[in-house]
Parts: structure tokens; sequence; C-alpha cells
């Protein structure tokens, strides 16, 4: 999926730091994202992989360094920050669907608010996803009546009815009941199959080895390692990836 | 009660009045007011600070100043005139414009507490799909708020309602309460009026609380 080498990258991070007050959570990051590329970013809680991950569609701002999207860097605010983001699709650890929707306003709130689709044909399309995503039953219902793998099940959905040329996902099963993560990780393995470019902070090491591309190692606000996944989980070269690994791996 | 009964049609014609002024004021108090906290809760520094010094001023300046304001400030000294014949007419408008500028401050308030139960991921999750702003705040935020606060909307319209038995500070003086005053001044105190002028209050301000209670239950967002 990432043999188009030649092809300008879909992201590309340059010396990127962010500070929240006296803490430095992202120090110096250099990332490039392909078209087409499954990059999943592991590391321990509080080495800043969620606020790299947000700072892609600016839900962080940075304070030094440039975020190019698509050969253009990220507006800063306004109409072009909100086109910029119809074109990122994003999956948070804790749903955030519209708790006063239904789910398939969930899914038609976008492509007829911000792209101005008629209420049909985004219908149609919202229900199209939902059965992709195995929640079409329940179309009707209010995010409350559904479990918590239905809900991320919705959201990626919400996401897939923007077109985007990328979904970020923020821990997208961190949250959930640890029977209702594999329904959350099918629907996104079948996202990476088809091609879609996905970058995904998460700690399940199984969707790491069957998805991606390549692995990110993040700790303390740095990029650490960065490998085929392969190669990260068999053979990694540095003492902070090998300490993390032997804690998670052995049970 | 002879004075009830003989005063009724008056004093009902009064009543109707702070009926009258008081539907105009909820439509425009709830319209101000709503675009107030969308200024208070606005990423934009200018907009929220001519909100919170709004909000400020007219929430601490007691009604009835507010209103006399409007009369001998507005009105007379700085012209804002609605009608040159009919001095009545010009001091009812005046009313409902002090009244709808005073409890919009005042509806602003609840509506931003409104937004304070929204969680934050609400309004991550309608950035994030690109709508703008005031989009997130028109189709995400605001609804969400709006049925967190329904009962403590009812409350500031209960309390605007029995305000507006102090429109006379405007120049109003054809209202109930002012009737009232009328009355007394020709027929002595009388408890019968006093006692008939509360009941009617009562038969419309109790429906506003029970419904307004009923429809916050009805409409609550499940989280």
């Amino acid at each position: 999926m990432t043999d188009n080498g030649d092809a300008a990258p879909l992201v590309q991070l340059e010396h990127v730091n962010k500070y929240f007050g006296a803490l430095h959570v992202l120090k110096d990051i250099n990332l490039t994202v392909s078209r087409g590329e499954v990059l999943v970013v592991i590391g321990p809680s509080g080495g800043g992989k969620s606020t790299l991950c947000r700072t892609i569609n600016r839900l962080e701002t940075i304070d030094d360094g440039a975020i190019i999207f698509d050969g253009e860097p990220l507006p800063e605010e306004g109409r072009a920050l909100a086109r910029l983001r119809s074109e990122v699709g994003m999956v948070f650890q804790s749903f955030n669907l519209f708790a006063h929707k239904s789910i398939r306003e969930n899914v038609t709130l976008g492509p007829t608010k911000v792209r101005r689709k008629a209420r049909d044909a985004a219908d149609k399309r919202a229900m199209e996803l939902l059965e992709r995503v195995g929640i079409a039953a329940q179309a009707d219902k209010y995010p409350a009546q559904l479990s918590g793998g239905q809900q991320q099940r919705v959201a990626i959905a919400r996401a897939l009815a923007m077109d985007p040329k990328m979904i970020l996902f923020d821990e997208p099963t961190s949250a959930l009941d640890p029977e209702m993560v594999q329904e959350v990780l099918d629907v996104m393995i079948g996202l990476a199959r088809d091609g879609m470019t996905m970058m995904v902070v998460t700690h399940e090491m199984g969707f790491a080895r069957r998805a991606a591309n390549r692995v990110v190692f993040m700790a303390d606000g740095q990029v650490v390692e960065e490998n085929t996944p392969d190669e990260f989980f068999t053979n990694a070269q540095t003492d902070r990836a090998k300490d993390f690994l032997s804690k998670i791996l052995t049970h | 009660m002879d004075e009830l009964i003989e005063y009724g049609p008056e004093l009902f014609s009064g009543f109707t009045k702070n009926l009258l002024l008081s539907v105009l004021i909820a439509f425009f108090s709830l319209a101000v007011g709503t675009i107030l906290a969308a200024m208070r809760v606005s990423p934009t520094p200018v907009l929220r600070a001519a909100g919170t010094t709004y909000v400020n001023v007219l929430r601490n300046t007691p009604l009835t100043l507010v209103l006399a304001f409007c009369y001998l400030g507005l009105s007379d000294t700085l012209g804002l005139i609605f009608s040159t014949e009919v001095p009545l007419t010009n001091s009812f408008w005046l009313a409902v414009l002090g009244m709808s500028a005073y409890t919009a401050a005042f509806v602003c308030e609840a509506l931003r507490a409104g937004v304070n139960t929204v969680p934050m991921g609400q309004a991550e999750a309608a950035r994030a799909i690109g709508l703008t702003f005031f989009q997130s705040v028109r189709l995400v935020i605001f609804p969400q708020a709006f049925r967190a606060v329904i009962a403590p909307l009812g409350s500031v319209l209960i309390a605007m309602i029995k305000n507006t038995t102090v429109v006379a500070a405007a120049g109003y003086t054809v209202d109930v309460a002012a009737v009232m005053r009328e009355t007394f001044d020709t027929t002595g105190v009388s408890i019968p009026i006093f006692i008939g002028i509360v009941l009617a209050f009562l038969a419309v301000v109790l429906p506003i609380g029970w419904y307004t209670g009923w429809l916050s239950r009805r409409l609550a967002v499940a989280r």
C-alpha cells in the first residue's frame, strides 16, 4: 500500500513542538503519513500520542513547526480550517456521538450541513455506511441506547460519511468493554484493507501487527522509534521500546 | 368581595396587558439571550467581552431602574419614540424593550449553565466533521444545552411574568398592578382584589412551572 513512494505524502509534520504550560508534550516531531498508509502510534500513556493525533486536524494547536496536509499548511482558523477538518475524519476514545440525534442523523449531519448534500442522498449513503459497520438495524435509535462497540462503529460511519482523505483514530478501543474491542477492530481492519489512510493511536498490538504498514513508538513527547510492525515487535532497536514491549507482551 | 366584582372587568383588562407583555418579552428575551450566550461561549475575545459586559450590567441593575432609564433616558432625553400619537403605545414598547433587555441577561446565564452540561467531546466531534463554530453551536451544543435548562428557563420566564407588574416605571400605567393601585385610591385597600390578582397570576404561572418540569424530563438527553 505504500509502494507509490514518489507521490507526495498526505501528511507531513516538520519540527513540531507543543507545550502544555511548562510541559513539553511534543518535542521536535518529524513524521510523514503516505496516502493509503496505516500508521499505528503506540507508547506509554502521557507520551504525547493523542496530542500528536489531535494536532493533525488542529483540535490541538502547535507552538512551533509546520504541519502540511495534502500539500497545504494547516489553516489556522475559520472556514478554511472547517474545510480541512471535513477532509480528515476523527474517531474518539469516548465516541462522542451527538447525544440528541439519532444514529442516522449522526451520520448525515456532516454531509447535509458541511457538504450541502441533499437529504435523500445523505440518508441513502448513511444507510450504506451503517450497513457496512453492521448497525443499519439501529439507525433510528439514539446513541445512549447502543453498546460502546456499536457507538464506536457508528462513529466510524460518521467519519466515513464525509469521504475523508484520512481518518484519525484516537485510542478507539480504550473505552470499550473487552468483548466489544474486536468488532471495532474488525471494521478498522476492513478500512485498512480498502486503502484508507489511517493514523491509529492504540494499545492494541494485535491490530498493529495485522493492519499497520508502519509503527511509530512515542515516549516522553518524542518519536523514539519508527519501523515496520514485524521489525518493531521482534527486533526493537531502542531500550525504551524494548522496555515498553517487555511490559505489554509478556501476558 | 363587591369591589372585586365591580372592578373585575378593568382589572382583567389590565391583566391581559400583563399577559401580552409577557408573551412579547418571552419571545425577545429568549432570542436575545440565545445570541448573548453564543457570544459568551464564542472563541472571539471581543464578542465574549461584549456579552459579559452586557450581562453584568443588565443583571445587576434593578429592573425599575432599567425601565425608568428606557422611559426617561432613552425616550424623553435621547428621543427613542415608538409612537408619537399614543403615549401609552410608546411606553408599552419601552416596557417591552427594557424588560426584554433585562430578562435576556438571565436567559443568557441559564443557557450558559446548560452549555456547561454538554461534554467537551460533543463540541470536538462537531468541529471534527467540519462544522463551523456557529454551526456547531446551533446544531450540536445549544440543542443539548436548551434541553438541560428547560426548568431553569421556566423559572426565568416565571420571574419575568411577575416582573411585568412594575412596568409603570416605564410609563405604562394600565397593567393590572397599576389598575389595582388606582382602584385602591378610590375604594381603599381591598383584600379580595389582592387575592383575585394573585390567583390570576397563579393560574398562569403554575402551569408553566409544571409544563417546563414535564418537558425537561421528556426531552432530557440520555448520555
